[in-house]
């Protein structure tokens, strides 16, 4: 068999498999994005099986086990970029700590699919309607980008720049994710709402942190924040909420308060999966499910 | 640029390699090697897009759709297409019982989805079953006689039943 490629019948784009990050980035500086980084595939085959054109020149991030580890600290854990979504699913210090990305790494397509999905490239491909992006936010994670210029964080909160759009530069990859283990008293509340539970994309997720200050009185909101799929060009946290609940006691949170904030955050949009003013409804529904929890949570109701 | 890399991994208990010509372009699915070219055709083409299961096997013991691999990710693996489960494996044979496979396309990658899921939780649940095999669809079956075969399986293969490994 000669080596062709098999869509277009020519000679193969050049496919580059480094086993050090160094060498990985050395050739993503040369070819910047001509060159399309690889890693569970499960997202670009999809459209490449689908168009009948030549692939590009690849640069596979398979081979590079630096990437793919998990390690957990004191008082956070760092996933590399191609961490499988079932090996984060897996970790034993991720299941204790940080359960609503268990919850989202196990909803992210099969277990054929979670088997080869990256956590990097659910975050890369950048897709509004992806699972884990909103349980990251919610958490406050930060990425680890790396260039040949060197390595900087960045918080994810700010990385989705518009849609599909990212502040990841040309020459740069996404190295890992590092995830804050959240404070005592803190209620965390996270659901999927599709059609079919394994595969079908979200009409819309929400993942919730709520952190109590049991004081004396009645608990109240000591910090709140949140992540959002699907209701808006990428995924969301929800600033103007999260300051709006600030300070109040859980028992008094009203509907009318809850949608007031999100108006801001939110900027839902009609589409096949669902209409905006739907999706509306059961975002605010969902605040008020994860607030209920926080409260069912707390010594004195 | 860059040239392709030279590539071996095994599949069913053979090395194919690009050294031997067994393998062409990195960029070719795992699915078109298996079935265009090494003569595996149990593994079947179904969406092409990752949807519904019956291209699965297993790369190194985890379940893959093989529509959504390029072989030049395989370096180093180990590939089990259904040709490549042993002949007395207990699932199979519970299929057949349960009368679990009606036209046989989504078979293949039932099995193997089931063979994963036995490999790490020997004594599954009715809902670790249906999770397991939440990726694999049938049109035929409506998936009860499927759940039971994998469940039959499992206690046939349980403590002091040795099945097929
Ligand atoms: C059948 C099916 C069901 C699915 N179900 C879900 C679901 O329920 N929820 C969900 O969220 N997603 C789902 N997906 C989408 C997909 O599986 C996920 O987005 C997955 O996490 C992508 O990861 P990957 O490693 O396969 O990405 P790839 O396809 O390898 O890459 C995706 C993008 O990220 C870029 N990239 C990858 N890694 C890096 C890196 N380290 N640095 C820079 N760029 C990088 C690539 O260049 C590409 O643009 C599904 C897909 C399929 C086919
Ligand atoms: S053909 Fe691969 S999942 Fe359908
Ligand atoms: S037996 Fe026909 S698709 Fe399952």
């Amino acid at each position: 068999m000669s080596a062709v490629d098999p869509v277009s019948g020519q000679p193969p784009a050049p496919w580059y498999r480094p086993v050090s990050l160094a060498d990985a980035l050395s050739a993503r500086a040369r070819w910047r994005k001509d060159i399309v980084a690889i890693a569970g595939c499960t997202d670009l085959m999809v459209g490449w099986n689908a168009g009948a054109r030549r692939l590009p020149p690849v640069l596979d991030l398979s081979a590079l086990a630096e990437l793919r580890s998990i390690e957990a600290g004191p008082d956070s854990v760092t996933i590399g970029a191609t961490a499988s979504c079932a090996s984060i699913a897996r970790h034993p210090v991720i299941a204790g700590r940080l359960p609503m990305l268990v919850a989202s790494a196990r909803q992210t397509g099969s277990v054929a699919i979670q088997n080869r999905a990256t956590l990097g490239g659910n975050i890369m491909n950048a897709s509004p309607a992806a699972d884990n992006p909103p349980v990251l936010l919610a958490y406050g994670a930060r990425l680890t980008l790396a260039s040949v210029r060197g390595i900087r964080t960045i918080d994810y909160a700010s990385f989705h720049a518009g849609y599909k759009r990212t502040l990841a530069e040309g020459d740069e990859l996404l190295v890992s994710v590092t995830v804050p283990f959240p404070a005592e008293r803190v209620t965390a509340y996270y659901r999927k709402v599709g059609t079919r539970r394994a595969q079908a994309i979200s009409k819309i997720a929400m993942a919730a942190l709520i952190e109590r200050d049991d004081g004396a009185g009645p608990a109240v909101v000591r910090n709140a924040s949140f992540g959002f799929a699907s209701v808006g060009p990428v995924p969301l946290p929800a600033p103007s909420l999260s300051r709006s609940l600030r300070g109040l006691p859980l028992s008094g949170i009203d509907r009318a308060q809850v949608e007031r904030a999100l108006a801001a955050d939110l900027a839902p949009l009609d589409d096949i999966r669902s209409t905006a003013a739907y999706r509306r409804s059961v975002a605010v529904n969902l605040v008020l499910a994860a607030i209920d929890a926080a409260r069912e949570a707390a010594p004195r109701g | 640029m860059i040239p392709a890399p030279d590539l071996a991994f095994t599949l069913n208990g053979r090395t194919v390699s690009t050294v031997d010509g067994s393998i062409g372009a990195p960029s070719m699915r795992l699915l078109d090697l298996l079935r265009l070219h090494a003569g595996q055709t149990g593994t079947k083409e179904g969406c092409g897009e990752g949807e519904c299961g019956a291209c699965a096997v297993l790369v190194d013991g985890e379940l893959v759709n093989s529509c959504l691999v390029p072989v030049g990710q395989l370096h180093g693996c180990t590939v089990t297409s259904i040709e490549g489960l042993p002949r007395v494996d207990p699932l199979v044979t519970a299929f057949a019982r349960a009368g679990a496979a009606q036209c046989g396309i989504c078979t293949p990658g039932m099995v193997l989805a089931a063979r994963a899921l036995l490999d790490r939780v020997p004594q599954p649940t009715l809902d670790d079953v249906r999770e397991a095999l939440a990726g694999n669809l049938c049109r035929c079956t409506g998936y009860a006689r499927i759940y039971t075969a994998v469940l039959d399986a499992a206690t046939d293969a349980g403590p002091g039943k040795a099945g097929g490994r």
